[in-house]
């Protein structure tokens, strides 16, 4: 501990950022006892006396009349303890508070923030400060040269200039509770982010940033190469939107007995369709994929069978049966399987479905997808055809009734109007929980899947 | 300490009465400059006989009257100090109405329950509260570091005159349980400003303290300002003539004389609790410093206002009737100054090491006897935190 202390500008009034040295009261060499009016600063609010914080005698005053400090900024320096002999040449003075656990009150964080007591602290730029009272005519002086320490026990070290803004973070990391949670979701360490929110703390998109920039290389290289060791084996850590899913499919796997039924049918009507949805000139700029005649397909046949959109709630012994859909859609994204949902899909126009099925995508692709989107899905559709594949038995998320997968639709053989064509074709695989859904609502339903890809216009007129 | 006027005065100075014409005439005239009231110790010390109220104290009383109105300034100006170097975000400060604060303080008997202000530190000081519970609230650390029941004073009201409401159903309520209308009987006190009685909800208090007779006096340190606003923004007619018409009697009494404050306030709480009603006491009185440390006065008032009122101050006073009357020596005096050292010492040593709050003080003070679902939300919450163990949070 150096008997050499510095003063720095605290926040006068409630969230100010600096402050002019209107007066000082006292002088290097001065003997001054605590609570004792040192200087006179007036902020933007009033024009206040400051009281001094120490008693001893004032080493150094790093300000003349007429500067403006930034708050948190040292003012002057103070011996606390004169009677101890003379200062050494090398004492350096000490700042009042080491920044070893983030910004202190009146400290300045990395961002230029100023830490107060209260808000949200200023900006380093833009205070502005009160009209200046001229009732004695008199002018404030223009800005002196800082005193010179004109005292015999020592020349000080001028102030230690404020430390550079320190991007480890050595000290605690400030982040909001829901950015810890995302964090921890991307498996993100903060610890390895840099701030850029008010006093230092760590925004979401820090994390998103930090997060996109750890998984950016990967992206773009056709296959990650995974790093073996000698043993020829990889350890990766089961951890966040891995861990998750694991979580639940094994839940989901234990819980719902899981049956799927498969229908292969002629899509190419639906082809068709979304073939001419997208030469309409009001959908030129909609982003119109058979996906979302699915989606269409499955909003309808829901509304005809209620029941697969529902929950077991098994606690108690109800069957939750669910008016509203709220539309998942799987996502395979850098950082793992997602499952987004359109929240009240069922009431959405065709045209508004588009635009929440392309805005759902986007932003899970971008690793945006809030936390509250990914919650109270009512059912799913998994979009295995994007990868190629036929289909697959999905697993049910948990707390949903059924899923749907939906294959590639390629050019196959098909028997059409008694003669074997190239056709659209693609399978269908529904699983449904055999506790609330039997074999022959499961078959309806799916078949009503079937019927709409064969034949969407009529369907729609039909049904909608 | 003990004073009993024996009859509960209906009229003279300064006091409204019930409808009579001068009520009219005096209501036109609008706020005097020099304005009567009662006073029993003048600004130079010499003791004021007045018809309905006096005190009786003996030496060891007026001296330790001497001590509070000491001790609860120092503690004043060493937190506005605390402020001004960083320690506090903001303080209330109390200067120049010490004495409004210690003589209605002093006045209230263990039983009787008080509802602050945000500025009450004399107050605070009366019900024997730590000196320095109220700096975390100045602090941004807590809400106020009491138990409202162990003191009989409740947290500090930040908002403007909400207190009053709460003031009034609480007296409505020892009502109701049969706590009044015995010598041993409570009574509540509600404190208020000038700019406060402009508000919907001090009138709401005092018509349900008219109407329901409740056992409360309602305190007005009239200290001239609302922030910046002076009070002649607030009412045409002196305050205390209020009561008249909710029903009740009003007093004003001279706000930096702590015998006056003192008599006063003992009668009115007594009346309250003899199953008497409300009363409202106008302390007519001044802030001698800012309104917090935010504001700046010098922008709405001038000096030789501040310099009017530094003749009438408080303790002045008091320190000249104990000396010319040689109740207090040299010594006494040094005494109190070493006592006031030590204390300011120790509020000092606590603001600065204060501790910031944890997390998990969401938790406290939320029911009385906790419950199950809290219970699990804090587990919960522990868990969460200790989640991050690990990520340097």
């Amino acid at each position: 501990m150096s008997r050499v202390k510095q003063f720095p500008l605290p926040d006068l009034g409630e969230g100010l950022t600096e402050g002019e040295i209107l007066k000082w009261f006292v002088a290097p060499g001065d003997t001054v006892s605590l609570n004792q009016p040192i200087v006179e600063v007036e902020t933007a609010k009033a024009a206040v006396e400051i009281p001094s914080p120490y008693s001893g005698v004032i080493v150094e005053l790093f300000h003349g009349e007429g500067a403006t400090v930034d708050v948190g900024a040292p003012i002057m320096s103070f011996d606390t303890d004169p009677g101890a002999g003379p200062l050494s040449e090398a004492a350096p003075a000490e700042a009042p508070a080491a920044p070893t656990t983030g910004p202190l009150i009146g400290e300045e964080s990395a961002d230029g923030r100023t830490a107060v007591l209260v808000g949200y602290g200023p900006k380093a730029s833009g205070g502005k400060r009160r009209p200046r009272r001229t009732a004695n005519g008199a002018p404030v002086s223009a800005p002196v040269a800082p005193t010179v320490p004109a005292t015999p026990p020592a020349a000080v070290t001028p102030p230690a200039p404020v430390a550079p803004p320190v991007p480890a973070h050595a000290g605690p990391v400030l982040a909001k509770p829901p950015v810890r949670k995302l964090a921890k979701d991307l498996g993100v360490d903060l610890r390895t982010v840099a701030p850029t929110g008010p006093n230092g703390t760590i925004s979401r998109d820090d994390v998103t940033a930090a997060h996109a920039a750890a998984t950016a290389t990967p992206a773009a290289a056709p296959a990650v190469r995974p790093s073996f060791g000698p043993d020829r084996e990889q350890r990766v850590p089961i951890k966040g939107v891995r861990k998750l899913t694991a979580e639940n499919m094994v839940a989901s796997a234990f819980t719902a007995p899981h049956v799927t039924e498969f229908l292969t049918v002629d899509a190419t009507r639906t082809v068709k369709a979304v073939e001419r949805l997208r030469a309409m000139r009001d959908w030129r700029d909609v982003r119109v994929s058979p996906l979302l005649l699915v989606a269409k397909a499955v909003l309808l046949a829901v509304r005809r069978h209620p029941m697969v959109n529902s929950t077991w709630d098994a606690e108690r012994g109800e069957i939750v049966v669910k008016e509203y859909v709220n539309l998942g859609i799987a996502a395979a994204t850098d950082r793992g399987l997602i499952v987004p949902n359109i929240a009240d899909a069922g009431r959405l126009s065709m045209r508004e479905l588009a635009d929440a099925m392309t805005d759902l995508v986007e932003t899970a692709k971008s690793g945006r997808t809030a936390p509250a989107a990914m919650q109270g899905g009512t059912f799913t559709i998994t979009n295995v055809g994007v990868f190629g594949v036929d289909t697959g038995t999905p697993i049910l998320p948990p707390g949903e009734a059924a899923i749907l997968a939906f294959g590639a639709i390629r050019q196959q053989p098909w028997v059409h109007k008694g003669k074997v064509k190239p056709r659209h074709v693609t399978t269908l695989g529904l699983s449904f929980d055999h506790r609330i859904v039997d074999g022959e609502l499961g078959s309806r339903f799916l078949a009503d899947i079937g019927r709409f890809l064969t034949d969407p216009e009529a369907t729609l007129l039909a049904w909608d | 300490m003990g004073d009993k006027p024996s009859t509960r005065p209906r009229s003279g100075t300064g006091r409204t009465r019930r409808a009579s014409k001068r009520d009219d005439e005096v209501a036109l005239q609008g706020p005097t400059p020099d304005p009567e009231f009662v006073q029993l110790l003048s600004p130079d010390g010499e003791r004021v006989d007045h018809p309905d109220y006096s005190v009786d104290f003996t030496d060891e009383e007026y001296r330790g009257l001497y001590r509070d109105l000491v001790i609860v300034r120092r503690l004043d100006l060493e937190s506005t100090a605390l402020q001004r170097q960083g320690h506090l975000a903001i303080w209330a400060s109390l200067e120049g109405q010490e004495a409004a604060q210690i003589g209605s303080g002093r006045a209230l008997r263990k039983q009787d329950m008080a509802f602050p202000t945000y500025r009450e530190h004399g107050v605070l000081w009366c019900r024997g509260v730590d000196p320095t519970a109220p700096h975390g609230l100045f602090r941004g650390a807590d809400h106020g570091d009491w138990d409202p029941s162990e003191h009989n004073f409740n947290l500090y009201t930040l908002v403007i005159g909400a207190q009053t409401l709460h003031a009034v159903g609480y007296a409505m309520g020892i009502g109701y349980d049969g706590k009044v209308g015995t010598d041993d009987g409570e009574a509540v006190i509600a404190y208020f400003g000038d700019g406060a009685s402009s508000q919907g909800d001090v009138h709401e208090a005092c018509v349900f303290a008219g109407v329901y007779h409740a056992p409360v006096v309602l305190f007005c340190q009239n200290n001239q300002y609302a922030i910046s606003e002076p009070v002649e923004r607030q009412t045409r007619t002196p305050i205390y003539q209020r009561a008249a018409g909710y029903g009740f009697p009003g007093v004003r009494v001279d706000g930096n004389d702590v015998l006056a404050c003192y008599a006063v306030t003992r009668h009115a709480l007594d009346a309250a609790r003899h199953g008497q009603g409300p009363t409202l006491v106008e302390a007519y009185t001044y802030r001698m410093g800012p309104h917090t440390t935010t504001d700046d006065p010098t922008r709405y008032r001038n000096g030789s206002e501040v310099e009017t009122w530094k003749q009438r101050d408080p303790i002045a006073r008091v320190r000249t009737f104990l000396e010319k009357q040689k109740i207090a020596d040299d010594a006494f005096f040094a005494a109190v100054d070493a006592d006031a050292d030590r204390i300011t010492g120790r509020l000092r040593e606590y603001v600065i090491d204060m501790p910031d709050p944890t997390p998990e003080m969401l938790f406290e003070h939320v029911y009385a006897e906790g419950s199950p679902l809290q219970d699990a939300e804090r587990a919960w919450f522990r868990d969460y935190q200790a989640s991050f163990a690990g990520e340097g949070h």
